[in-house]
């Protein structure tokens, strides 16, 4: 990054930027995102290898032999493999939107998301670059993983892998703005094991991904109240209709809605005037 | 933009309406429990309608020129007949009593009934629409095939656990072959060549050389997770070509194909539960599946082995067969 020309508290930043500038500034954070990821050959092999035990282990041993009733998106009977699929889509895109989180709680720690912060550029703009960043390294861990479901016989409708892309999107978005809302509220890395135990298991467990609602709500209502009222369910059906070929328009809207609230969240958060950053950054480890 | 728009979903209606067959065809489907028969477009998959029959409907077939339906109504010891164009029953066949399953000749003036309670196939003749004769063969007869030549008749009697062959000319048993535990659907390949026999409690379809009359293969079926007491073959189907075939298995709720020269089992298709009954469609393309407790039939995908959709029909789906037009 050769932006760090700004000296100083950042001042308001639109002061002209040309869209190209704008567009080399955006390029460098996903050349730069995507060379850690590319470098960090290990992460691309775990964050693959969490959803492949799932569907390898898990559904095996949960495995419905007799086909899972029938729901919508689905015409026929599937099997539990098939099923879980979407919420594991899912799941890359929740985990890896949290990583990315940890990844600016890191950053900001050992320097770089400061480098980053002071660039002249508007703060929405760097926070939308990271965040967008973020989101297709995810989308390709998303395609990887359904690469290898399909030898595993979890064969959507071809047609499926392509609108599945803008419901990976927006859902990657939501889940990423929500990481990057909650990044700006830890102080540390080590608060990270919370965001695990208190976000990403809870969203996890109380979705779709591992059964369907209806058989929730049949062994609690309340438990069927607090998942519907979890913004991942609703990127899980969005990416389950989508992988075949249908359109959720509800979970659409709420998907919006929420990465409209989370992102928005996210960019006054980080915002030095109001933010919270600010203030977390007196107490904070980068001192 | 709109125009680029609705030139895109011209594109993608033509590009659907492509996948499917060009014209649909009726798929009557018996309910052994709420005594209807349910028929299916088989192009849209949707219920069209739903015919009230006799009591227990379980064996279904059609006439060639797809006029008439013949219905085994069991309970009411008849078999009815059903005008496809008025959904009227428009009269019925002296059956003997308790009729389960029947098969209609090559040249589809003969029917041949088993019936279940009195160990006999009866012969009806379907111009006079009376009964030609009555062969006595093994405890509980139930499975009916009749060889594409019109030469060989075979039944199969679920307590004797034999498939009796019976010359059509003579009406006489000719051969009993031997298999295994309750026998249940008799198929006969295209060439005449094989005669293939499920049965239900010992799990496995015998495949009969119909010129020896012997047993020359057993085909068994394996699902990973499974015991194998769920797996009960029924319904078996060849397609036309005879190279591939189906067998309904019963609780285990899916249809092995078979491929129909090596008989090694090449994959497993799940469908509802206790899949009972298999049909073709007449192109061929697609299989269909009587589902029993799910109440529902699954149409699956012949050349790629696929389930398509299941749609819900009525209480306890026994039989299924497709109009040829």
């Amino acid at each position: 990054m050769t932006l760090q020309s700004a000296t100083g508290p950042v001042p308001a930043m639109e002061r002209g930027f040309s869209a190209r500038q704008y567009l080399v500034c955006l390029k460098g954070i996903l050349i730069r995102e995507g060379l850690r990821f590319l470098n960090q050959r290990e992460r691309f092999i775990s964050s693959l290898v969490r959803p492949l035990l799932w569907l390898f282990v898990f559904a095996a041993g949960f495995r419905q032999v007799l086909g899972v009733s029938i729901i919508p998106p689905y015409k026929t009977y599937v099997l539990y493999e098939v099923y879980i699929t979407p919420g594991l889509c899912g799941m890359i895109l929740l985990f890896s939107g949290m990583q990315s989180s940890l990844s600016m709680v890191y950053d900001r720690e050992m320097g770089n998301m400061r480098t980053l912060l002071v660039s002249p550029f508007p703060r929405w703009f760097l926070l939308v670059s990271k965040l967008l960043a973020g989101v297709t390294v995810s989308i390709m861990q998303v395609y990887a993983f359904l690469a290898i479901a399909w030898f595993w016989g979890v064969k959507p409708p071809w047609t499926g892998y392509l609108l599945v892309l803008p419901a990976l999107f927006l859902s990657g978005m939501m889940l990423c703005s929500l990481g990057m809302l909650l990044s700006s509220m830890i102080k540390q890395l080590e608060n990270f094991a919370g965001i695990m135990n208190f976000v990403i298991f809870p969203m996890y467990f109380a979705s779709p991904a591992l059964y369907p609602l209806w058989r929730i709500q049949e062994s609690s209502p309340l438990l069927h109240k607090i998942c519907l009222a979890n913004p991942f369910t609703y990127a899980v059906e969005l990416i389950r209709f989508a992988l075949y070929g249908q359109v959720d328009w509800g979970s659409l809207m709420l998907v919006v809605a929420f990465t409209i609230a989370f992102l928005g969240g996210a960019i006054l958060a980080y915002d030095p005037s109001i933010g919270l950053l600010s203030r977390k950054q007196d107490t904070g480890g980068n001192a | 933009m709109l125009r680029r728009l609705t030139f895109l979903s011209a594109a993608i209606t033509v590009a659907a309406s492509m996948g499917s067959p060009a014209f649909g065809y009726m798929v009557y489907v018996s309910n052994e429990k709420d005594n209807t028969v349910t028929v299916i477009d088989s192009t849209t998959m949707e219920v069209v309608r739903t015919v009230d029959v006799g009591q227990r409907p379980r064996g279904i077939t059609i006439s060639h020129d797809g006029k008439f339906i013949y219905l085994c109504a069991s309970d009411d010891d008849t078999i009815e007949i059903i005008d496809t164009a008025t959904y009227e029953i428009v009269g019925s066949l002296p059956s003997g009593p308790d009729p389960e399953l029947f098969v209609l000749s090559p040249d589809g003036k003969t029917l041949y009934v088993a019936n279940e309670d009195d160990n006999l196939v009866t012969v009806i003749d379907l111009e006079s629409k009376s009964v030609v004769t009555e062969v006595p063969v093994g405890v509980e007869p139930e499975g009916m095939g009749i060889s594409p030549d019109g030469k060989a008749l075979v039944n199969t009697s679920e307590t004797t656990n034999m498939a009796h062959f019976i010359d059509t000319e003579t009406h006489e048993i000719t051969d009993n072959v031997l298999v295994d535990s309750r026998p249940r659907f008799a198929e006969f390949k295209p060439d005449n060549s094989e005669v293939w026999v499920s049965a239900e409690i010992g799990g496995t379809v015998s495949v009969i050389d119909n010129a020896r009359r012997e047993v020359k293969h057993k085909i068994t079926f394996e699902i990973p997770g499974l015991r194998a007491e769920a797996i009960q073959p029924v319904g078996v189907r060849i397609t036309a070509d005879g190279k591939k075939a189906y067998v309904a298995l019963g609780p285990a709720n899916r249809v092995a194909v078979v491929n129909a020269e090596t008989y090694e089992v090449e994959k497993y298709v799940l469908v509802g539960q206790r899949v009972w009954q298999l049909a073709f469609t007449p192109d061929q393309k697609t299989i269909i599946s009587t589902n029993g407790v799910s109440n529902d039939i699954t149409f699956i995908d012949v050349a790629t082995d696929e389930p398509i959709q299941s749609v819900t029909v009525g209480a306890l789906p026994w039989g299924v067969v497709v109009n040829p037009n």
